[in-house]
Order: C-alpha cells, then sequence, then structure tokens
C-alpha cells in the first residue's frame, strides 16, 4: 500500500496569475481517512486533480511511493489513485451500468476472473446489483453517483479520492457511501474525501485538512478542527463546526457528533449515584 | 399567483410505472414549498411536471390538471409557460447556454429571445443580477465561474423571464456552505417579494429555514404535506428516507435518552 504525498505543491491556471495551490505539504498513509474541506475556490478541487495526474505543478511535486507521480504515465497513476469526482455525469460515458463499471478494471489488464471479481464487488458494495443492463441515464441522479463511484471501486486502486460524496444523496445513499468509505479503510486503503458536509465529516473521519486561498490552514482531528476556540478559523473559510460540536462547547462538554453529544448529556444529567447500603 | 397541481400523475416514456400518482399540490405567490423524499421517490419528476417539461421537452403520459390562477395551462405552449415558471436543476454547469461570453449576456439570453426591448432587457438583466447578489461578476466568463456562482447566475437567467414560480431541484446540492446561503437568501427574498418557491432539497436543514410548507414524497405519491415545522419534526419522516434537520435530531435523541428539553434549548439558541 503506498503512501500519498505533495511536497511545496503550486498550481497556477495558465493565464490565471493566481496560485490556486500556494506551497501545500500533505501526507497520506494507508489506511488514513482524511476529510479536506474550505470553501469553493480554496483549491480543494485543484489538490485532487494533481493526486491523480490531471494537473501537472507549476513547483513543487506529488509523491506517490516515493516516486514522481511526473514521471509515472496516467495509466500507470490510475492504478494508484481513483478519483470520485462531484458530477457523474462528467465521468459516466458508457451504455450501461455494467459496461461503465467494467471499463476501468478492464483496462488496468485484470484477468477476466478479477474483473469478474472486482465488478461484482463494486456494484454489491453500492447497491447497484441488479441493475447491471440499465442505461446509467435511466438511473436517477444519486444512483448515478453511485455507479461513478463503483467503477472507481472496481479499479480497486490503494487510494480512493472522492469529491462531494455525500451531495445529491439522500439518506439511504449517505449510509451507502459511508459504508463502503469504512471497508476501504479497514481494507488498509488510504480515502481522502472533498466534503463540505460537516456533518459527515465529524461522524467519520479522524482527520480534517482545512484549506484557504490554496494553502493549508489546519490539519488535525475533528476535534481540534470543531473546537470553539478555532471556531474564527474555520469561519474565515466560511464553515461552520456541525450543530452538535457546537452545542457541545455551549454546554461544556466534549463531542463532535450528535451520538457523542447526547452520551455527554446523559452522563452529566444523570444524578450522582448513593453509595450502596 | 397560484400554481396548482390537481389530481397528476405521470408515466416516463417507455416506462412500465407511473414516477408520479395522484398529487395535489397548490403553490401560492409568495409561499416557499420544500420538496422531500428519499432519491427516485419523484422529487425531480415532480419539477418536471410542475415546470411544463414534463411532458413538453421529454414526451410521457401525464394526467390530472395543472393550472395558473384557474388557466388550464395543457394547451400553453413551453414559452409562453416559461414566462409564469421558471425550472432550475443541481448542476450548474450544464444549465449555462454556452453561447454567451460574459454573466451579463448570459441572463440577458432569455430577454433577448423574447425579443424584449434593449432596456428592458438591460433592467431586467441587472435586476436579476442583483437578486442573486452577482452583479460584479457581470463582465466574467460564465464557464469559468465556480459552481456556486454559477448556479447563482443561472437563478439569475431564470429570473430575468419574470416567472411569479419558480421551481428548484437541489438547487444547493452542489454549493459550499456560503453559495448555499446566497441562494437561500435570494429565495427568502424573492418569496419576500411574491413569488411562488417550490424546492425540492435533500438538505432539511436549508429548508427549516426557508420553506414555509413541506411536502413528502414516497414511490411517487405525495404522503405527507404541511407545515414546515410540523413535517420536519414527524418522527416517520426518516422512515421514508429522509434526514430531519440537525436540530430536530438533537431534540429527539436528547428526548430519547432522558435529557431535559430545557438543558438543550437554551444550549441550541446560543449555538
Amino acid at each position: 500500500m503506498p503512501e500519498l504525498r505533495t511536497e511545496g505543491l503550486v498550481h497556477v491556471y495558465p493565464g490565471s496569475g493566481v496560485r490556486a495551490l500556494d506551497g501545500v505539504d500533505l501526507r497520506f498513509d494507508p489506511g488514513e481517512r482524511v476529510a479536506v474541506v474550505g470553501q469553493n475556490g480554496s483549491g480543494k478541487s485543484t489538490l485532487v486533480r494533481h493526486l491523480n495526474g490531471l494537473l501537472r505543478p507549476t513547483e513543487g511535486r506529488v509523491l506517490v511511493d516515493g516516486s514522481d507521480a511526473r514521471g509515472m504515465r496516467v495509466a500507470e497513476l490510475a492504478r494508484r489513485v481513483g478519483v470520485v469526482f462531484q458530477d457523474p455525469d462528467r465521468q459516466i460515458f458508457a451504455g450501461s451500468v455494467l459496461d461503465e463499471v467494467r471499463f476501468g478494471p478492464r483496462n488496468l489488464g485484470r484477468s477476466a476472473a478479477e474483473l469478474r471479481e472486482a465488478v461484482k464487488e463494486a456494484l454489491d458494495l453500492t447497491g447497484l446489483t441488479g441493475l447491471e443492463s440499465r442505461n446509467p441515464y435511466d438511473l436517477g441522479g444519486s444512483r448515478r453517483k453511485l455507479l461513478a463511484l463503483a467503477s472507481v471501486l472496481a479499479m480497486r486502486t490503494p487510494v480512493l479520492v472522492l469529491d462531494e460524496p455525500t451531495t445529491g444523496q439522500d439518506r439511504a445513499g449517505i449510509a451507502r457511501v459511508r459504508s463502503v468509505m469504512e471497508g476501504a479503510s479497514a481494507a488498509g486503503r488510504t480515502v481522502i474525501a472533498v466534503t463540505h458536509d460537516m456533518e459527515f465529516v465529524a461522524e467519520l473521519f479522524g482527520r480534517v485538512v482545512v484549506m484557504r486561498s490554496g494553502r493549508i490552514i489546519l490539519d488535525g482531528s475533528p476535534s481540534q478542527a470543531f473546537d470553539a476556540a478555532r471556531r474564527d478559523l474555520l469561519r474565515s473559510t466560511n464553515l461552520e463546526a456541525p450543530l452538535a460540536a457546537r452545542v457541545a462547547a455551549r454546554v461544556g462538554v466534549e463531542a463532535v457528533t450528535e451520538a457523542d453529544l447526547v452520551s455527554a448529556l446523559a452522563t452529566a444529567a444523570r444524578p450522582p449515584q448513593r453509595p450502596p447500603q | 399567483m397560484t400554481l396548482t397541481l390537481a389530481a397528476i400523475g405521470y408515466r416516463y416514456a417507455g416506462s412500465g410505472e407511473p414516477a408520479l400518482l395522484d398529487v395535489d399540490l397548490e403553490l401560492r405567490g409568495g409561499e416557499v414549498i420544500g420538496l422531500v423524499g428519499a432519491s427516485e421517490s419523484g422529487k425531480t419528476t415532480l419539477c418536471l411536471v410542475a415546470s411544463g417539461l414534463a411532458p413538453r421537452a421529454i414526451g410521457g403520459l401525464l394526467r390530472g390538471r395543472i393550472a395558473i390562477d384557474g388557466e388550464d395551462v395543457d394547451s400553453w405552449p413551453m414559452h409562453r409557460l416559461s414566462q409564469h415558471v421558471g425550472i432550475g436543476f443541481q448542476s450548474p454547469a450544464t444549465q449555462l447556454s454556452q453561447v454567451t461570453a460574459t454573466v451579463f449576456e448570459e441572463v440577458a439570453f432569455g430577454p433577448v429571445n423574447f425579443a424584449l426591448p434593449r432596456d428592458e432587457v438591460a433592467a431586467r438583466t441587472w435586476d436579476a443580477l442583483s437578486t442573486v447578489g452577482i452583479t460584479d461578476l457581470a463582465e466574467r466568463d460564465p464557464r469559468r465561474l465556480s459552481g456556486g456562482q454559477q448556479q447563482l447566475l443561472a437563478i439569475a437567467g431564470l429570473l430575468a423571464l419574470g416567472p411569479a414560480h419558480l421551481v428548484l431541484d437541489e438547487p444547493t446540492a452542489q454549493l459550499d456552505p456560503e453559495g448555499t446561503r446566497l441562494v437561500t437568501d435570494a429565495l427568502a427574498r424573492l418569496a419576500e417579494g411574491g413569488t411562488a418557491i417550490l424546492v425540492a432539497e435533500q438538505k432539511t436543514d436549508v429548508l427549516a429555514a426557508l420553506a414555509s410548507r413541506i411536502a413528502v414524497l414516497d414511490h411517487g405519491r405525495l404522503v405527507m404535506a404541511g407545515p414546515s415545522d410540523e413535517v420536519l419534526g414527524d418522527r416517520r419522516l426518516t422512515e421514508l428516507g429522509v434526514t430531519p434537520p440537525a436540530v430536530v435530531r438533537l431534540r429527539q435523541a436528547a428526548a430519547a435518552a432522558g435529557i431535559g428539553a430545557g438543558l438543550l434549548a437554551e444550549a441550541l439558541i446560543d449555538a
């Protein structure tokens, strides 16, 4: 399982003069689940495009397992880093669900048996089993998004990058995305998600990277990111800690998720136990 | 200023199953109705039907009656209907005309096509840009805006046609919190000005602040409708595949854990 690293990564889009990334040093380890947050234009999407070689650094470099990604062919990088984009319609092109999911792993030259197994697993995980012959465009938006996820899962890349995986997903869809991500990290894969959904961050991630104007302004745990003392830092990039974390800070208990808050409150509210007679 | 949907049923072309069944909904001027429901419960279909795109643009079989201020719109062509009901979608980029060079031209595109006088076009365009708060982007290239800015632009484009009703299918789904706030603020202002808005949305937190009424779809049927507070606080919402707003979830979880409402209520107000 590889380690993914950026060193002094700078990106300037041609003609813009703006440093969309302005010296980003990050290291992602196997099995780690990392949320990258920040407002639109903070550099999150640009960062994602560097992780799978869609963009070339203006300065600095991306290292996969210690080797400079610049020297790797796109196919080589695609074998290691799978990216699921926010808008599935920019990704989906095949005429059937099955063809869409088969496309990636087939291009990686997997054997027929491996291919079948990888496709089956990806469809199962995303709840699309049984829809193999359907045209992707006959599926609703949330299922199309799960299909885009399935087609990347089927490539079984050691690194999985998801851009806004919860948008357009209903309650069941979010639960599915969540279990896919948990399964991937349990299998030792690196999971990186760009998201605006702070509740999702609090519930699911061990590490939060906060970006603003192309720079990392915070890299720590959700408790650190959502600490009331750092409220202004988060707000400087137009983000707000989840309600549960804000209430917890107000009441003076430690919690970032609703479940933690409720159990902390329940403990605090319980009358002191009398010693046994 | 009332859009009436009566006993609406709809079946997509080539589909054996109806996507909507017996839906009754009245959208009045100045109100925001939030449309919620699990994926594939019929939210997008209802938006397409309410705006007239289904069946006019995509075919299919429509039953029931759609009326604006009591007048049946069945025979109205799309260009007439679009001046009364504007429809916006989730993905900002796909709503752009792709033929204009500036944000101003993009918003003016609609009014120009209706052959309105020059002054009228300019007035409507500036008005629409300012309503969604993007006058400062007027000279920018639409294709080079962020997703959030493009969504505001798409809504401005609808507004420039002066519709009394807006139908929006998850307009904030792809926006960051700031973009979401901009859009919801703009929608609130529009409703205050008398526009009737039907907005499908997964984020009930957004609706809790914006919508006066909530309608819940399940397998193509309208299964619940009522004042926002009542419906969003209804315990059946979760079973219908809808996540209640964070405030409601916290209150319910606290109540279930036997925590007094008072403690939480105070903290919620401050938080």
